[in-house]
């Protein structure tokens, strides 16, 4: 029986452990770009392991996109794992730093009012600015965003999303399914 | 043992018992030219008169002989000149290390005289690439390279040298290990960790199925890709359709997995392919499709492709399973190791009456009684007279399809052609390193005026080497095969396909030193071609065509396999 796709689009999470040498960021990327696929965020940082990097890539694809680009990434010769991370398995989180207009002291304390209703902290006081970094999920840090365009953004500075598998596993882990990831590791 | 970095190059490539190079000098890589002088009885390098036929010539030299080709060039544009054969060797799944030099360390980046980043140029076009700024990385490199490109689904990796790194004065460590025994070095080890080094073994569960899957299939249907040839699993192919008593139809790429003339062929299939083929594969229940990615020219719309068919999929690369055509089950592995463990399970089957239905589908080919010189006229003279191991190169186009369709190819390797990149100028290039990797066979090279005249000037490699390849040229005096969409899609109006110019393709082989024929009727053709098998260096044919003939079947691109636009 032919395997059914899903072919409605939605937001994937990979999480892609790669060696971290000089362009592998962009050999990752490129894969993307060549088959017309828009990233919505991407986020590369170092590991537990040294010479690790993990990347961690947000796509609007749909499921049939989005295996087809995980068994092209696993080809790569820098590229030591693939994950998709699936939504309700695992946590999503991001990081922003806004910065917000606040000249007058009514304003400025509702915009402290409003961090603290977040449990963001404001990193930065100026006489004319603050600035209030978030950390949560996308929904959250949006949502103030949102609320603090009424006082007028000046400048945004934002992560992409981080994601980890929920519980004791990890990406280390040979938790790949047979259709996914056939006998083990990568083919040459 | 310390030792010239340059030396460890040369010594690396003797470790993969590499004797033959092609390329060309430059500024940059001078160092390694130097080192090949003190190697030159070791490694012959052919050099070429373009880049660009150096790395046409390192790929018919890949795919002709089954072992890896190497490939120099220089920085800059020595290097981008490469960059089409390196697309074209990637597309078909062709070994090939190529070797290029860059700047020296304080000029990099900087826009220095021929500085190009090649390494990244040349990323989405190889299996890896590879910088080398520590001289001491050389050995790892290299190993790790050819272990790339000859492992797996095989292909093209470029390594970028540093001139600095090449200096004279740089040694290192460097002790000799022969390839059957580099696994256990360091680059190869530390990729061993998340990459298989080998074939995949197949699955057993997944043998199991298909063998159920062909037990209840009434109207198989095999077709033969590029994996075959790859794999040299022709004989294995072979004992499963004989097995299978199924038709077999054979892509561009397949051209040599399976004998051309056996009693189960159907011929090619897809945008040329045979009737016997398309309706095949329209009709049957079963679809084996053994190294084979379904590409635009073999599933036209692959919506509708084999809509009847459980369609299976056996291949080394699984990125490539369900990538163009769903399939109802896979099976990942080298071809040759999967058929083999096919073939021990499966009884002997015999499907008398879908044979009797399909194979009389073929077209019997008719001689033609034509005064003027027809295609078909060409190619029956050549292969009446060429022994049947001839090695055949083509170009890209009206040519090529009617080589490919009216040459029976034997054996993995001799038919030589661009399938997947389409490049026109591959094929004199591509024969040049077939005839120096097979120096007892028979090269012939069929071309159009259009493909030859973009790479001819390695005619001047031709002469300089002794390699007596024969050149048939399909002169139509256009580009044909855009002609025909030009007359059958665009209404008849040929922009720019007219090639209504010189050179005098006789006088130029003669310029070149070699000789040139100019034919215009069968008698001609027949003369022409065997003073060339006998003259002992390259030859050119110059074939005078009509420039209205068409390769039939046609199915235009995109539309249903049986809907022929042209009969």
């Amino acid at each position: 029986m032919k395997k059914e796709f899903d072919t409605e689009k939605k937001l994937y999470t990979l999480a892609i452990l790669v060696q971290d040498i000089p362009g592998v960021l962009s050999q990752v990327a490129r894969l993307f770009s060549r088959k017309g696929y828009n990233i919505e965020s991407i986020v590369s940082g170092e590991t537990d392991k040294p010479g690790i990097t993990r990347i961690t890539i947000v796509l609007l694809a749909d499921e049939l996109m989005i295996s087809q680009i995980a068994a092209q990434c696993r080809k790569l010769i820098p590229v030591k794992a693939v994950k998709l991370l699936d939504e309700s398995a695992s946590i999503h989180r991001e990081f922003a730093l806004i910065k917000v207009k606040a000249e007058d002291r009514a304003s400025r304390d509702e915009v402290i009012q409003m961090a603290n209703l977040f449990r963001a902290s404001i990193i930065d006081v100026g006489k004319e600015s603050l600035t209030v970094a978030i950390f949560g999920d996308k929904s959250k840090t949006s949502a103030l965003i949102g609320l603090l365009e009424d006082f007028g953004i000046l400048e945004i500075a934002k992560t992409g999303t981080l994601a980890i598998e929920r519980g004791r596993g990890t990406i280390y882990d040979d938790n790949k399914l047979k259709e996914e990831y056939n006998y083990g590791k990568n083919v040459l | 043992m310390k030792i010239r970095a340059t030396a460890a190059i040369m010594e690396c490539l003797l470790e993969q018992e590499v004797d033959t190079v092609f390329g060309y000098p430059g500024g940059t890589i001078l160092n390694l030219y130097d080192e090949l002088y003190n190697y030159k009885d070791k490694i012959h390098h052919v050099l070429t008169a373009h880049e660009q036929g150096a790395s046409h010539a390192a790929d018919g030299y890949a795919r002709s002989t089954g072992k890896v080709g190497v490939c120099f060039a220089t920085s800059g544009p020595g290097a981008t000149n490469l960059t089409t054969g390196i697309a074209t060797a990637y597309m078909d799944s062709s070994p090939v290390v190529f070797i290029t030099c860059n700047v020296t360390e304080p000029l990099l980046g900087k826009d220095s005289f021929q500085e190009v980043d090649i390494t990244g140029i040349a990323m989405p076009i190889t299996k890896a690439t590879y910088l080398v700024r520590d001289a001491q990385t050389i050995p790892d490199v290299m190993r790790q390279a050819f272990a790339v490109a000859a492992t797996g689904r095989p292909g093209p990796v470029l390594i970028d040298f540093l001139k600095n790194v090449t200096a004279p004065s740089v040694e290192i460590d460097y002790e000799f290990v022969p390839w059957t025994q580099n696994r256990s070095c360091s680059s190869i080890r530390a990729l061993s960790d998340s990459h298989e080094l080998k074939a995949p073994e197949p699955d057993l569960e997944d043998i199991d199925i298909l063998v159920d899957m062909v037990a209840q299939a009434e109207r198989p249907l095999l077709i033969c890709g590029g994996g075959v040839v790859r794999a040299r699993a022709d004989k294995q192919f072979r004992e499963f359709a004989e097995k299978l008593d199924a038709p077999v139809a054979i892509t561009v790429m397949g051209g040599g997995g399976f004998p051309g003339g056996h009693p189960l062929t159907t011929g090619m299939i897809g945008m040329h392919g045979s009737k016997a083929s398309n309706v095949a594969c329209n009709e049957c229940d079963l679809l084996i499709a053994v190294g084979c990615r379904f590409s635009d020219r073999v599933a036209l719309d692959p919506a509708s492709f084999a809509s009847q068919a459980k369609i299976v999929q056996i291949d080394i690369d699984r990125s490539e399973i369900d990538k163009n055509v769903l399939t109802d089950h896979h099976i990942i592995g080298n071809a040759r190791r999967v058929l083999e463990l096919l073939n021990q399970r499966l009884p002997q089957y015999s499907h008398p009456a879908w044979k009797d239905h399909i194979l009389p589908l073929r077209e019997p080919s008719v001689a033609e009684d034509s005064e003027t010189l027809t295609p078909k006229q060409v190619l029956e003279t050549i292969r009446r007279l060429a022994p049947q191991d001839t090695i055949v190169a083509t170009d890209v186009g009206q040519h090529q399809m009617w080589s490919i369709q009216h040459f029976h190819f034997d054996y993995p390797g001799q038919l030589l052609t661009s399938g997947g990149f389409g490049t026109m100028g591959f094929g004199l290039g591509a024969a040049i390193g077939a005839k120096v990797g097979n120096p007892d066979k028979v090269v012939v090279h069929t071309t159009g005026d259009g493909c030859f005249r973009m790479n001819c000037h390695e005619l001047a490699t031709v002469q300089h080497y002794g390699l007596p390849i024969i050149t048939v040229i399909f002169n139509n005096g256009c580009l044909g095969m855009v002609r025909q969409w030009q007359n059958l899609i665009y209404h008849q109006r040929y922009s720019e396909t007219t090639l209504d110019r010189g050179p005098d393709f006789v006088k130029l082989a003669e310029a070149y030193g070699l000789k040139g024929f100019r034919v215009t009727n069968q008698g001609e053709m027949e003369a022409a071609f065997r003073a060339a098998l006998e003259a002992g260096c390259g030859c050119v044919i110059d074939c005078r065509l009509d420039m209205d003939e068409m390769v039939r079947p046609m199915v235009a691109g995109g539309a249903h396999i049986t809907d022929f636009l042209l009969r």
